[in-house]
């Protein structure tokens, strides 16, 4: 998987894979174009799923002192 | 002048009386005076202050719930509808709830008091409602980190969409402090950055609950830059907070819900996206498969065709081309061969003899042009068109 999408939060996985799937239905690309696009596709949505199964809640709290700092 | 019966004129006042908003329910407090407990349950009693007294019934399901004294001469809150009992043509309030002063009735009094104020200010206007985030990456919740409130959020959060930052910003929910400290709590969120807060708190009594109905809390909410679901006490409690809030959760684990999409439609959304992938690149190389296919089939069969026949009628061309030719030099070598053969024609002495002329030769075949030629007694030959004639010169 390329470096940029590991470096993705969720929306914004989600979202490029959705502009990504649009683009494929779009029909206007190349063959070669549309693997390329499959492939960014496959990595983006595993990215999405590894990134919801992986997580893990974080919890963190904000007191009056942190108020004053 | 339109004349009424005393019924029409009665059903017309009993229905200014429904119509009116403001009578449909109200809080009225006085002294309970000349209170009858009737045997099927009800209740009638009049009501009254130093200047006006009030004609009041409960009914029987209302009136056993009752727990307050109501004596006469005992102070009490009643809270009602105002309406006609058109048989008697007396105006009432039919109670629904009675508290004494100072008690829980006091507060609902208040409570009411202060919604129906924010209300008019336009606190609670569907129009300023914000919307909630459909993605948050940071959820602030307001809550006591001792209360059940807190853990059952974590829960509903860890399950739904652990992705989320969970900042706690704690509070008191509860006494006479509470108000003051979730109006801070608040305002540590904005600086936080997150994108939707949780304003929770489990179950209670309405004076536990007391704090959600404070008005510095209300205005803090409506001034809050983020938007804010209240997820206060069980499903029935409704607080002020409920209505100035952005979204009402009816408890603090459906606030945590209703702030976070669900991790297993998330997963199906992945794999929806995931299938339509796959179905456009294989619908993709369908149709080039099918494109290089029909090339393949033209390539075989039309191109070459094409090549042949376009030499083929190059051929033809120039067959039809040289056939004209070759016709063409025949004919103007007839032409010629005949006007050779008319020339010829006239120049044949057989033609000349045939127009009547003769030719005279000597015995040797000499011919004889001039008489000098000749002597008498010299045979001559005379040849006609068809024969000839043997003479003697004479002289």
């Amino acid at each position: 998987m390329t470096d940029d999408i590991k470096k993705l939060g969720y929306e914004a996985a989600f979202q490029q894979l959705e502009d990504l799937v649009a683009q494929l239905e779009s029909g206007e690309k190349t063959l070669a174009e549309s693997v390329a696009l499959y492939e960014r596709g496959q990595q983006l949505s595993a990215h999405c799923q590894r990134l919801l199964e992986a997580a893990q809640l974080s919890v963190r709290q904000v007191d009056e002192a942190a108020l004053n700092e | 002048m339109q004349t009424y019966s005393v019924r029409e004129i009665t059903k017309y006042i009993k229905d200014l009386f429904d119509a009116d908003r403001n009578l449909g329910s109200v809080w009225v407090q006085g002294e309970v005076s000349r209170l009858t407990r009737a045997r099927s349950g009800h209740w009638y009693f009049t009501i009254k202050d130093a200047h006006a007294q009030l004609s009041c019934v409960m009914f029987r399901s209302a009136a056993s719930r009752v727990t307050v004294d109501v004596s006469p001469g005992a102070e009490i809150l009643a809270r009602g509808k105002i309406g006609v009992y058109v048989a008697r043509g007396e105006y009432q309030l039919v109670a629904d709830l009675i508290e004494a002063v100072g008690g829980i009735g006091d507060l609902h009094r208040q409570y009411e008091e202060l919604k129906r104020k924010l209300a008019e200010e336009g606190l609670f206007d569907q129009a300023r409602k914000r919307a909630i985030p459909t993605f948050p990456a940071r959820i602030g919740v307001v809550t006591s980190p001792t209360a059940a409130a807190w853990h059952d959020i974590q829960t509903v959060l860890s399950r739904r969409m652990p992705l989320v930052e969970v900042i706690l910003s704690p509070t008191l929910v509860q006494g006479t402090d509470a108000p003051a400290q979730i109006v801070r709590a608040l305002r540590r969120l904005y600086r936080s950055r997150v994108d939707v807060i949780l304003l929770a708190r489990g179950g209670g009594s309405l004076e536990d609950l007391w704090c959600f109905n404070d008005e510095a809390v209300a205005r803090e909410m409506a001034d809050s830059p983020i938007p804010i679901i209240s997820g206060v006490g069980h499903e029935i409690d409704f607080t002020i907070v409920d209505f100035v809030a952005d979204l009402r959760a009816p408890t603090p684990s459906a606030a945590a819900e209703l702030a976070t999409p669900n991790r297993d439609d998330l997963l199906l959304d992945i794999d929806r996206l995931r299938m339509r992938l796959a179905e456009q690149l294989g619908d993709r190389l369908d149709q080039r498969s099918r494109e290089l296919a029909n090339m393949h089939g033209r390539l075989r069969w039309l191109r070459p065709l094409k090549r042949i026949e376009a030499d083929n009628r190059g051929l033809l061309d120039l067959q039809q081309r040289q056939q004209r030719a070759i016709a063409t030099f025949l004919k103007r070598l007839h032409e010629r061969l005949a006007s050779r053969e008319r020339a010829l024609d006239t120049a044949n002495p057989a033609h000349i003899l045939g127009r009547g002329y003769a030719l005279v030769s000597d015995e040797r075949g000499d011919i004889i042009r001039r008489a000098a030629q000749v002597s008498a007694g010299q045979r001559l030959d005379i040849r006609l068109a068809e024969d000839h004639i043997k003479v003697k010169v004479d002289e």
